[in-house]
Formats: C-alpha cells, structure tokens, sequence
C-alpha cells in the first residue's frame, strides 16, 4: 500500500473547542480509539476563538493540515459562536485556496462530547487527505524555524 | 522570565505504558524557563498535591506544567493545590498526555514524541500565564417570574417562601394564565379552577410576592445578580388601588358587544371588565378599543356608578424599574390557529371548536354554563369527532404545522371524550389517531378507561375532510386499522390543536439575550443536567415557554427553577470566571465589530479622554468589556480588526506560542 520511499510524516494543528470536541476528544482517547500522533492539539474555548492569524501562523511554521473543531451548529456552549467559526473560515479556506494552500489541508468539523469515534474517524480522515497532499511547502516561512 | 516546574504523571500504566515519562521529564527540563522536572506515579493522589506544592516552595516557582490526564478531569485539582502554597492558580497549565496521547498511540516512541509536543506547548503557554483573580459581583436579592400562568405561579410562590421578595409581570389583566381557562384536569379529573385559584389568591396574599398585572417587560439591563428591568404598566384605567372589584361598572357599562377572549370569543363581554369571577388582582380594566367614554368622549357611566371613584379615564402607561438578581421566564404558550388547515372547515364551521373552547363549552363558567350546546344552533351534539395532532408531528415539509410532539393534546383529548360520554351517555365519540401517547403516572390507565369503561371509538387513522352540510359536519376519515374508509354525520368537530410559544417570548428572549431553538420554546443551559436554566446566566426556564409540557410537568419544572433562583439569590456574592475578553483602549478604534458578535450583551461604549502624543487631549470612543456579564467564548477578540480585544487565560499570544511549540 505504501508507496513512498521515506514515509512522509504530516505536521497536523487542531484547534477544539472546550466543550464539545476537545471532550469528543478525550472520549476517543477513553475508548482507546486510534487516530495518527500526528494530529496535536490546542485547546482553545470556542471555535469562535479560533483567529485565522493562529493557522496562517501554523502554515508560515510548516503545519501540513489546520483542522477546527467545534459543537454542532445550534449546540454551541455560548450559543452562536460556531456559527462565526464557521462563516471565517469558508472565507479563510477560500483565500487560502486562492493562495495555493488546497482545501484539503484545512477543515472545520462538528464532534460533540459524545462523539469519539466521529473523532477519531475525523482525524484518520483528514491524516489520511494531508498524506495524500503531500509536503506543504507553500506558506512556509524558513526565518520562522528554528532547528 | 517564569521560573515553571513540570510534573510529569505516570498515572499508574496508564501513561508510563505507551509514554517514556522519565525521558518527558529530561527532556522537558531542557525547556527555557523550566527550573524543575520530575515524574511522578499519581500526581493527582494527595502525595502527588505535596510533591508539586513542595516543589512550589522550594524553587519558588511562577509556573507548573502538569503533564497528566485531560484538563477536563484535574485542573482544578492541581489548580487547588498551587492556590493552597500561594500560587496564583490560572499559572498552572495541563499538558494532556493521557486522553490525547497514551491511550490512543500503541508506540512507545511516537507517544513520547507526541507527549513531549504537548508538554513544549503548554510550558510555552505558562510563559506568558499572567495571574488572574475572578471577580466578584453582589446579587440583588430579588426575583422577576415573566408570566403569571400556573408556572410562574408556583415559581414565585416558592421562591417567597423560602425569604426572597420576587415579582410577577404578567401581561393580562389577572393572573391565572391558561389553567385558569381550563375545566378539568387530566389523569384525576379534578376541576382546575378548584386547584389553581387557591394557588392564585395565595399568591395575592404572599408578602413577598408583588403581582404586577396588565404589565409588560419592555427593557432588561445587566447581568446575573445585577439586571435593572424597565416595566410597563399598562394603564387600565381604573385605580387599582381603589378598585375593590364589585363589578358594577361592569354591568352598567352600555357596551356589551366585545368578543370575551376568556371564552375565546364565544361570547360577549363588557368594555370595562373583570376576566372571571376569581381573577387576581380582582380588578376591572377598561377596554380602550371598545369603551364607548375613550372613543368618543361621551358616556362615562362607570364613573358615575362607581362608588369608591376609581374610574380613571385619563390614565397613562406607567414604567417602573426595579433591580433583580434573577430572572424567572414563564411566558407560556397558545393553541396554534387552525384556520390554515382547510380541511377541518374551522373557517367555515361554527360547529368546528377547538379543545380549548371545547373546555369553555364544558365547564360551567363557560359561554353555556356547562351545558354541553353545539355553537351554532345552541341544540346537543349526538355525535362528536375529536381529531388529534392537529398540526403536531407535521413533517418538515409542511409548513402549517409544528414537527414536535405537543405532549398533552392525547390526555385531553382523552378526558373530553370521557367527560362526554360521562354527562351526555347518548352521545357518540369518535377520536381519530395517529398514536395515543400517555407517558405519564396513571395516564395510559386514564385513556383505557375513557376506551374500556366509557366506549368512546378510538380509531387509528386521520381525518381527510370535514365538510359542513344541511346542519351537519360531513367527516370523511380513514381507519387503518381495518383499512376502510369512513363517512361520520357529526354534530360537532374538536380539534387538537398544537401548542406553540407565546408570541410575546421571541422579543423577550432578545432581551435577555436567552436563546431559543427553531420553534421559538426558550434553550436550557443543557438538555439533561441543566433543564431549567437558560444558557444566560441567571435567566432561569419555567413551564412551557421550554417546551410541551403538561401540568404536573410544569409545577415539578416551576419548583425546580425555583430551587435554582433561591440557590442563587442566597448567595452574598457571585465569583466569575476570570478567563474573561478585555480591551486594549490603546488600540481599539470604537468599531462595534466585537459588540455585534458577543452573544451575552457584556460589551458597551463610551467616550473616554486620551493624552494625545502632541499634549492634546481627545476623545475616543473605546470598548469595555463587563467581566461579570462576559462567559469568555472569544468571539469578540478575532472580530476585533485592530487587535485591542483579547482573551484572558487563552490570549492571542498564548495559543499563538502554542502553536510555535507545536510547528517546532
């Protein structure tokens, strides 16, 4: 199945929220569901916190893929704020599309706290898209790595 | 520069089977700013406490690093434990290599990668952790119940009872609300007027409680424990205070044609009137669409047979505003119009009633005072069909009716054709289905007995058609059970018509910024462990106004919301969540972007001086941010184009750092 000569190991960032997702996640860890070390994530309280400057500044860092997590629209724990996440980030993916970066390597996903295995299924899903893209090279700002 | 200990958990196996927890230690250690790291079995276990307090103390650290479980399970543990040596607890942060790392990574080598990623992120964080002390707020120690229906009724009556001084609006001219209108209650049987203006007058009599009817909610200020309400009294026209409810006015009054809406229009009332005879305040209010005196400038016969001069032509609104410390919603609900739905011929039959006006026709207060009279030509039906989901349990498709179940349309439904059959033995009951519903104690037996005992013809199966003809209603039904169709000559049609929200909820909710779902029923805060708060910090549900919901229902909802107001109203004082939005008045321009999104209303304006670089001074309108109000989502700090809004405990250079330590 494997194809590469040297398995290509993506950097992955996902934001989710506190209430729903990053439970989602937990639970997925609870029931020992496997998804790739490659998918990191930050904790942030809503998936309307999420600022598009924090995953420009994951791609200028040479993330691969920038993944958003929040409740279900209508479950938001503040009421409308995946609505305004959602909103951004169709603009954002678009500009970032025009700029070179696929849609592919961003996403937004509903996973509510009851929803390990959506989880889990979501994060080998979108492993699984970066690996298929490949390297992302495009925004990636060399001044900002530090080896 | 922090001085930042971190504590590397084995949580038994747990971690320390699929994470090298010594090597996350050593490596962490190599961190800047990181002065101590350890590893330890349960750092959660009291010894675990000690081992970080101590090393609190001894390294005087500025920050901690706890790589353990999820933040979900023990931040508060090991933030308790900062706080008991003097460490502001906000500088502890959790780097979660359990539930997102241990338990879903077989590897021993990608797991303490992966762990020792999480731990650089969270020490990266805890560099730029500032302290932050929550803030506190006073509770005004009083209660607003919106709606005066059996709901806010008994809400109020409990929160009075337990000390608390609380006051009902209610938009009507007496307190009562739907309940009050109705003739007897399912699964007993018993009148409702017999249980609920007991309830009223003890209300009345309360010295705690202040009822403020005829009155609206027309603006409500603050936050939990701090809202100002602005409430309209709408004038009357009669002193209430004088009015000592004789209701001679009332019988002389000239004006007699104005559709009683107690009795849902089947029959007339006076211009100035009493709703019913047990109202609370027993009161009468003068009609202005209809007095004859405020028309027309001529009559005035009320004030001249009232003796105590109460009658007030010139009356106006009044608005008050009073300070509470929560507030109650119990706005209620309405029968949706069954006009849309031709089919049944609501519009073109007098002789179509729906079930609450077939509660008016029964009971003995009602139009015919009990007697059981078909509207149009005052004769006894023989036959009767009642139809069931009368615009409930629509498909999404079908835009005259409601998707939800109303919940108490098969009970009553039920207690009528029973109540029929009981004082009318002659009659014919027909009650067409789609499934009787009787979740409920002693609810399926009610409806088996109306089946069993009373032979009232349940038949599973909707109505088509009703067409009135020569006197009669024509119904056109189909019965699936023995798959045929059926032709009844009825006397009388009942529809079981949907309960739909008040339609005063909707701009209330925009008041109190409360949310509601598609339906316009009032969100609670959550669907199972929170059901009688709203997501709105101290706006608290009651009754229908959250959803269909029958009368035992609604009184165990009112006491639990009250349960929760008395919780609240006790305390002295209110601790917020310090992880709260803040503006840089420096940089913000007084755009209204961030105002425009904040859900909760925490955001205002105002003018402030600035020392201008050149010496001058001038003025700015600049965001400020109410940390009691604030719920701390951070939707504000991304709309924000310049920058100036941020988010305590997850700042835009927090997550960024996190960020950087993760794409290192």
């Amino acid at each position: 199945m494997q194809v590469e000569k040297k398995p290509f190991k993506p950097l992955i960032v996902a934001f989710c929220c506190n209430w729903c997702s990053y439970a989602g996640a937990d639970l997925a860890g609870t029931n020992r569901l496997n998804y790739p070390a490659d998918v990191k994530i930050i904790r942030v309280p809503c998936s309307c916190r999420v600022n598009p400057l924090f995953i420009l500044r994951a791609f200028q860092r040479g993330a691969d893929g920038v993944i958003i997590c929040g409740c279900h629209p209508g479950d938001c724990h503040y009421t409308t704020g995946n609505y305004y996440a959602r909103r951004r980030m169709t603009l954002l993916f678009s500009m970032l599309d025009y700029l070179g970066i696929e849609k592919g390597r961003t996403r937004v996903e509903w996973v509510s706290a009851a929803e390990g295995q959506k989880f889990a299924e979501t994060m080998n899903s979108f492993v699984e898209t970066i690996c298929s893209l490949g390297e992302n090279k495009r925004l990636e700002d060399l001044r900002c790595k530090t080896e | 520069m922090q001085r930042i200990g971190v504590f590397v958990c084995w949580c038994g196996s747990n971690i320390a089977g699929t994470v090298d927890v010594k090597q996350v230690a050593e490596m962490l250690k190599n961190e800047p700013g990181v002065v101590f790291s350890t590893d330890y079995q349960y750092m959660c276990s009291e010894s675990g406490q000690n081992l970080i307090k101590d090393a609190i103390r001894e390294h005087g650290l500025t920050g901690v690093v706890v790589c353990s479980c999820s933040p979900r399970m023990h931040e508060n543990t090991f933030r308790k434990a900062a706080a008991s040596v003097g460490l502001n607890p906000y500088m502890v942060e959790i780097a979660n290599i359990r539930e997102q790392c241990s338990w879903i990574h077989k590897d021993m080598g990608v797991g303490t990668a992966k762990a020792v990623i999480l731990g650089r992120a969270a020490v990266a964080k805890v560099h730029l952790n500032a302290p932050l002390t929550a803030g506190e707020s006073p509770v005004t120690k009083r209660a607003l119940v919106i709606g005066g229906g059996i709901a806010g009724i008994q809400t109020a009556l409990d929160i009075a009872e337990a000390g608390f001084p609380v006051d009902i609006v209610e938009k009507s001219p007496t307190i009562g609300g739907k309940m009050a209108q109705l003739d007897k209650t399912f699964p007993t049987l018993d009148c409702a007027a017999c249980i609920l203006t007991p309830k009223m007058v003890e209300a009345a009599q309360q010295e705690n409680i202040n009822i403020y009817a005829y009155s609206e909610v027309d603006e409500v200020k603050g936050f939990v424990g701090n809202f100002s309400v602005k409430i309209r009294r709408k004038a009357r026209f009669i002193k209430e205070d004088l009015c000592t409810g004789c209701g001679l006015c009332t019988e002389k009054c000239p004006m007699k044609k104005v559709p009683n809406e107690f009795n849902l229009g089947m029959d007339n009332r006076s211009a100035v009137y009493i709703p019913f005879a047990q109202a609370v305040p027993k009161v009468a209010t003068i009609d202005a669409n209809y007095c004859i005196k405020k028309k027309t400038g001529k009559c005035g016969l009320c004030s001249t047979v009232c003796g105590v001069g109460a009658i007030d032509y010139d009356q106006k609104d009044e608005i008050l505003e009073e300070k509470y410390g929560a507030i109650v919603v119990a706005t209620g609900f309405n029968p949706i119009s069954v006009e849309k739905f031709d089919e049944f011929a609501y519009a073109q039959s007098p002789d179509v009633v729906t079930s609450l006006e077939y509660e008016r026709l029964m009971n003995a207060a009602g139009p015919t005072n009990g007697t059981l009279l078909r509207p149009s030509d005052r004769q006894h039906p023989h036959t009767i069909v009642f139809v069931q989901c009368v615009g409930s349990r629509c498909d999404a498709k079908n835009e005259k009716g409601k998707q939800y179940c109303s919940k108490v349309c098969c009970m009553y439904t039920a207690k009528h054709a029973m109540l029929t059959r009981e004082k009318y033995p002659d009659t014919d009951v027909y009650v067409f289905y789609i499934d009787v519903r009787t979740p409920g104690k002693n609810f399926d037996e009610f409806y088996r007995r109306a089946v069993e005992d009373y032979g009232v013809h349940y038949i599973k199966g909707m109505v088509g058609k009703v067409v009135p003809e020569n006197g009669k209603l024509k119904v056109q039904a189909s019965d699936l059970l023995a798959n045929e169709q059926l032709h009844i000559d009825a006397d009388m049609v009942v529809l079981a018509a949907a309960v739909e929200p008040d339609k005063s909820a909707r701009p209330l909710a925009t008041m109190l910024t409360a949310s509601m779902d598609t339906n316009d029923f009032f969100t609670e805060a959550h669907p199972k462990l929170r059901p009688v708060e709203s997501p709105t910090a101290g706006v608290f549900l009651s009754g229908m106004c959250q959803g269909p919901k029958d009368i035992p229902d609604t009184v165990s909802q009112a006491s639990a919301c009250a349960a929760k107001v008395i919780g609240l109203l006790a305390k002295d004082k209110l601790t917020g969540n310090p992880c709260v939005a803040h503006s840089n008045e420096l940089l913000c321009n007084g755009c209204s972007s961030c105002e425009k999104v904040c859900p909760y209303g925490a955001i205002t304006y105002s003018d402030k001086e600035f020392r201008m670089p050149d010496r001058t001074t001038a003025v700015r309108r600049v965001a400020e941010v109410n940390p009691a109000v604030c719920q701390g989502c951070g939707a504000c700090t991304v709309a924000c184009p310049s920058g100036a809004m941020d988010l305590y405990g997850f700042s835009n250079q927090q997550i960024m750092a996190e960020v950087d330590a993760i794409c290192k």
